[in-house]
């Protein structure tokens, strides 16, 4: 036994320099970084050398910055690339403003001490989250179309039948709308991250709370709130990644156009009519790329940002 | 506190929590619900039950009729699971390599698998067809399997590593004085324990890859490769005004998820919870 743990010592303390090389460590890291770097990292810097060129007859000659200056300036892209990216910013809003606070509620009332059927809230909750977006968005389409009457006949039964309207063929009702179902299908992810954070709140300061007679909602703003934020923070970044990256329901709901009018158009669609063409567009690789380089700036520039300047701020309490 | 007021309050935290849930499931059960009715009873009474009278079938034998959607569940299935098991095997495979031993370029070889939990593989994408193009995997399931491994495996190996961290030391030198091969005490000492682990990556990873549009789009849109989540698209987005059809197409895609999320719910959700509090 003490032989062994001598040996194991050894081993494990010998310097690096005097060891052969060591095959296994090899290939325990080939399969994934050949896979991640061929698949991933190399088309990420082509896509991003991509943007600094342009098609001239056969040849791809090199054009520095005038992608981004046409994207930026040109009449026929800055407007679609500016309404895009304003679109973008007003979905991930609504998910910011309606979808968190959404969560967190459900989250604090799902964690209440002897909550009965906790459990059975829990799954039916997360329900939608498993849906693709092609589900959500037909699901939706068809709930809220004129032609099959639920809504309007819902709103007739609690006397708003005035409210009704094409929800999803009004400019502009259309993106607000998107951003509710959006909202319908992720919930449960925010919901789920704030309801382990508030689980993970040791008994022993709850009992405190409730000792110095601070209960039900003063004890959820004065106990859980503060030490919720660092998970707060997370769902925010994590959904404004998927904001800005999102597609899916857009185009399934919607169509490549983005209609009516653009109104519902975001980055990744944008991205996608781009790249491929659409009706009365030309597919535009490299401008393609121009667009997909803005979205790697933007994410990456707003994770940077939240990483120095709220992660580092954010108090965190050692429980 | 009165048992009065605790009670108001529990009442009121059912009623919200009742009522959220109905939201969230009564879209769902709106569209099952009129897949098995009637084209007349679907517009007529579309908030009624199928009653014997209304009970019809004929949206289902159409779409199964006219879709291939046995050729597009197989095809969901295989990308799924070997994808699946590809990100797994090879994320514990390196973070294994990065926790276990010392080595020159282990914090920079860390570090460049953790860029890439930040930046969306999507954004690749014209990089990634042109590749594709190149060593004509378009329309196979290979490519997109090697996608979804390459999106996976940042995540996975950072929940991994994590884990890797808690296996002891002990097990694995007394493994070593036995005479197991480094790859022995991998597969032998190091997996079985990480099994929890594994099952919270796998859900993370498994439902994004099953609900994809953007990929399968983009590089496998050919009838024999399209998967299921692309196969519905296609197929509503043509036959948007047979109801019964797209109704039934709808509840065919709905309910097997539906089913594996009632069969795994609990495992899934203790993955999340746990996998966000690491």
């Amino acid at each position: 036994m003490t032989s062994a743990a001598i040996r194991a010592l050894a081993h494990k303390q010998a310097p690096a320099e005097q060891r052969p090389w060591r095959w296994h460590i090899a290939v325990f890291l080939a399969p994934a970084l050949l896979i991640y770097t061929a698949v991933m990292v190399v088309p990420l810097v082509e896509t991003l050398r991509l943007s600094f060129f342009q098609n001239a007859g056969q040849q791809p000659i090199f054009v520095g910055l005038a992608n981004f200056n046409t994207l930026l300036r040109d009449e026929r892209w800055a407007e679609h690339f500016w309404n895009a990216l304003y679109n973008n910013t007003y979905f991930f809003a609504i998910h910011l403003l309606v979808m968190v606070p959404l969560a967190i509620l459900l989250a604090a009332l799902l964690s209440l001490p002897r909550m009965r059927g906790s459990g059975f809230y829990r799954t039916a909750l997360f329900m939608p989250t498993m849906l693709s977006f092609v589900i959500v968005g037909f699901v939706w389409k068809l709930i809220l179309s004129p032609l099959w009457g639920i809504t309007p006949d819902l709103l007739d039964a609690v006397g708003l039948r005035s409210l009704f309207a094409p929800y999803l063929g009004r400019e502009e009702y259309a993106l607000t709308t998107l951003g509710f179902i959006s909202v319908w299908q992720w919930f449960g992810i925010p919901m789920m991250l704030s309801y382990a954070a508030m689980l993970s709140i040791p008994d022993e300061i709850l009992e405190a709370a409730e000792i110095d007679g601070i209960v039900g909602i003063a004890q959820f703003f004065k106990i859980k709130l503060p030490l919720l934020w660092p998970t707060i923070g997370v769902i925010a970044i994590l959904t404004f990644v998927s904001n800005f990256n999102s597609f899916d329901l857009i185009y399934t709901a919607q169509g490549t156009l983005a209609g009516p009018n653009f109104s519902t158009d975001i980055l990744g669609t944008l991205l996608y009519r781009t790249f491929f063409g659409a009706q009365l567009q030309l597919r535009d690789p490299h401008m393609g790329a121009a667009i997909a380089t803005m979205m790697l700036i933007i994410i990456l520039g707003v994770v940077c940002a939240y990483l120095f300047f709220v992660q580092r701020k954010l108090v965190r309490y050692q429980l | 506190m009165s048992i009065a007021r605790s009670s108001a309050r529990s009442l009121t935290a059912h009623g919200i929590l009742a009522f959220f849930t109905f939201l969230a499931l009564a879209p769902i059960v709106l569209i099952v619900m009129n897949a098995f009715k009637s084209r007349n009873a679907i517009f007529a009474s579309p908030m009624a039950l199928p009653t014997p009278e209304t009970f019809d079938l004929i949206g289902f034998t159409s779409v199964l009729q006219q879709g291939q959607f046995g050729t597009y569940f197989t095809n969901s299935l295989v990308i799924t699971v070997v994808a699946l098991a590809g990100t797994i095997l090879f994320g514990a495979m390196a973070a294994f390599a990065l926790t276990e031993y010392r080595f020159r370029f282990n914090t920079v070889t860390g570090l460049f698998f953790t860029l890439g939990i930040m930046v969306p593989i999507r954004l690749g994408t014209v990089g990634i067809l042109e590749i594709m193009v190149r060593t004509s995997l378009v329309n196979t399931r290979t490519a997109l399997i090697l996608v979804y491994i390459a999106q996976g495996l940042p995540m996975a190996i950072f929940i991994l590593t994590e884990f890797m961290r808690t296996v002891s030391a002990d097990l694995k030198n007394a493994g070593r004085v036995d005479g197991l091969s480094e790859y022995e005490i991998f597969i032998w000492l190091v997996v079985p324990l990480l099994r929890p682990a594994m099952v919270s990556v796998a859900v993370f990873t498994m439902i994004p890859i099953w609900n994809d549009l953007w990929f399968p789009l983009i590089l496998a849109p050919g009838e024999e490769t399209k998967t299921l989540t692309l196969g519905a698209q296609v197929f509503i987005g043509q036959y948007v005004t047979d109801w019964n059809s797209v109704l039934a197409a709808l509840s065919l895609s709905i309910l097997p998820v539906l089913a594996l999320y009632l069969v795994f719910s609990k495992g899934l959700i203790r993955g999340i919870t746990s996998g966000a509090i690491k």
